[in-house]
């Protein structure tokens, strides 16, 4: 390589050195980690995302009895933590109350919740079995699915929350 | 050639008559037995300590920390307050940005964590910790601000706890990453991907839901936090920062980047993080957070010792939409309001510290500040925020906030009639 050759090299090297946008590309191919299913907890509205199980409400209370009530009360009615039950249609009282059952416009996120986050010190601990069961005894405690019905992914997403209107998007206040 | 010298000396004496700086004469030379260890603070007759690989505040400043609220019950969920009435400047110190976490710091040993760009992408992409260190990053100093801020002063009574402990689930910090615009454009971005969802590799999987718009205009991949790799509390070893937006969205420990076409729904973007309104529904998605100042001192349980006296009204004021183009400062409860100085720098979307010096006679004052950004939004009063949105809003409360001055010049927090 000639000299001049080389300058005109090493002048083409800075410019593109100093480029702003001008970066390696380094992610690698997740075509098959994205398959996974710990890549995969977020559940949607629409169901998308949810695990085969079933439970139902008798069987959710037994669960929660053992891992819920001590900071979510016996009757989910609230304790150290937060009530799920109780005071639907209270949203336009003087104390409105945001349960579960109260505000929560869709059922799936309470599937999603209970798997990603409950109970504290054991996330994942339990089984989809377990978390429909779960799910049904809290809706059932308000009416909001009748105390027989078996919950899974195919009736889960089909529940109608009594706040699902209640939310509008903004982006100001 | 005795001529110069001596007009220099004469010089030198009137010089020393007309200036102050020179007036002082020297004592006669000490004893040759003095002891200056009797003299000297002991700091100036020893040696000192050793250095230290980490440095670490003084001793006597230990009252300078954050105040815990956690759940006793379940003490990883909670948050810890920013000092801020003990602070000057606009950046926080590291140990003392605030926190909110949802289930504890999670111990994340960078080598085995990951970032996974999928979804509405033309490839999903996987991406070390190492590998995005090599990005081009950029720095931007900004505030992050809890949704849940002052969320007392929904209450009847007004809190009693310090400025910082009421209102400082708000920090302002350097931070430095990469744009996450670099990262998704990387994937290719399909064309019906209008949501992200983030989740977060902490003992809750913190999961939210972000405008694709937001990552791809001014969202930083953060690394580093006022220099140094991020704290475990502020996201080690990622974290998203949105400048602006509320600290929820603002993902820590985040392992997960999901293109979709619509939200997740999930829990801290439907139970949480919205603002319940009079007529019974609620705002969803009320991410920017809007202008607000504080007085930091005086403020809330301090005391002017002098009366009369002057003291240094000094505060913090930021807009999530831009800069702070104004600070009044009212001593008699908003209905005079005289402009503070706004101290350099202001930057868009960061703390802007503002002080105005305040002669206090010894009479019974109320001391308020309000902020205006370049929007021309006006920070409220408390009773046009409650008129607005009623008074179980919870989230997102921005309202001016009222330091009572009584006669012996005790601070305590009021809502002014």
């Amino acid at each position: 390589m000639s000299i001049r050759n080389s300058l005109l090299a090493l002048l083409l090297f800075a410019a593109h050195a100093y480029a702003e946008s001008e970066h390696q590309a380094l992610g690698r191919d997740a075509g098959e980690l994205t398959q996974q299913p710990q890549w995969n907890l977020t559940i949607t509205p629409d169901g998308r995302g949810l695990p085969v199980g079933h439970g139902t409400a008798a069987e959710g209370k037994k669960i929660f009895n053992h891992q819920c009530a001590s900071c979510h009360g016996f009757d989910a009615i609230g304790g150290s933590a937060m009530p799920l039950v109780g005071e639907v249609g209270s949203l336009t009282s003087e104390y409105p109350e945001k349960t579960v059952n109260s505000y929560w416009p869709y059922a799936t996120t309470l599937f999603d919740y209970i798997r990603r986050s409950m109970p504290p010190q054991a996330p994942y601990s339990l089984s989809s079995h377990q978390i429909y069961a779960l799910c049904a005894y809290i809706l059932s405690q308000d009416g909001i699915i009748e105390a027989d019905v078996e919950l899974n992914e195919v009736t889960l997403p089909q529940v109608t929350m009594p706040n699902r209107d209640g939310f509008s998007a903004t982006n100001s206040h | 050639m005795t001529t110069p010298l001596h007009s220099r000396r004469q010089f030198l004496q009137q010089a020393a008559l007309g200036s102050a700086l020179v007036s002082y004469s020297l004592p006669r030379l000490a004893k040759a037995d003095i002891d200056y260890r009797e003299l000297l603070p002991e700091s100036m007759t020893k040696a000192g300590g050793e250095f230290t690989n980490y440095g670490q505040p003084s001793p006597y400043e230990q009252q300078v920390i954050r105040w815990i609220s956690a759940n006793p019950d379940m003490p990883g969920n909670g948050v810890s307050w920013s000092p801020l009435h003990e602070l000057q400047g606009t950046i926080t110190p590291n140990g003392l940005h605030f926190e909110r976490h949802h289930n504890g710091v999670p111990a994340i040993d960078p080598a085995q964590h990951q970032l996974l760009i999928d979804g509405l992408v033309d490839k999903p992409l996987v991406f070390s910790v190492d590998a995005l260190k090599r990005y081009p990053m950029q720095s931007r100093i900004c505030f992050i601000e809890c949704g849940g801020n002052s969320n007392s002063s929904w209450r009847s009574q007004p809190i009693l706890t310090a400025a910082g402990y009421a209102h400082g689930l708000v920090s302002n910090a350097e931070w430095t990453g990469i744009p996450v615009r670099l990262l998704l454009e990387e994937a290719g971005i399909k064309p019906e991907a209008k949501w992200v969802i983030a989740e977060a590799a902490d003992g809750a999987s913190l999961n939210v839901s972000i405008p694709l718009e937001k990552l791809m205009n001014d969202a930083l991949l953060a690394l580093y936090q006022n220099g140094e790799r991020l704290r475990p509390e502020n996201g080690y070893p990622l974290r998203l920062v949105l400048p602006g937006w509320e600290g929820i969205v603002n993902v820590k420990w985040l392992r997960q980047l999901r293109l979709s076409n619509a939200p997740a729904m999930s829990r801290d973007e439907t139970a949480q993080y919205t603002d319940l309104m009079p007529n019974g529904s609620a705002r969803q998605f009320s991410f920017e957070m809007a202008s607000k100042s504080l007085i930091t001192s005086p403020s809330q349980g301090m005391t002017l010792p002098d009366k009369p006296g002057i003291y240094q009204v000094t505060g913090l004021a930021w807009s999530g939409r831009g800069k702070i183009t104004r600070v009044e400062v009212s001593a008699d409860g908003g209905q005079t309001w005289v402009d503070a100085e706004l101290q350099q720098p202001i930057l868009s979307k960061a703390f802007t510290r503002f002080s105005l010096p305040w002669k206090w006679q010894g009479q019974y004052a109320v001391l308020q500040s309000r902020a205006t950004d370049e929007t021309g939004y006006i920070q409220p009063t408390r009773e046009q925020l409650l008129k607005e949105r009623g008074r179980h809003g919870f989230f997102h409360f921005n309202a001016i906030i009222s330091w009572e001055v009584s006669e012996e010049g005790y601070i305590s927090h009021v809502y002014p009639e």
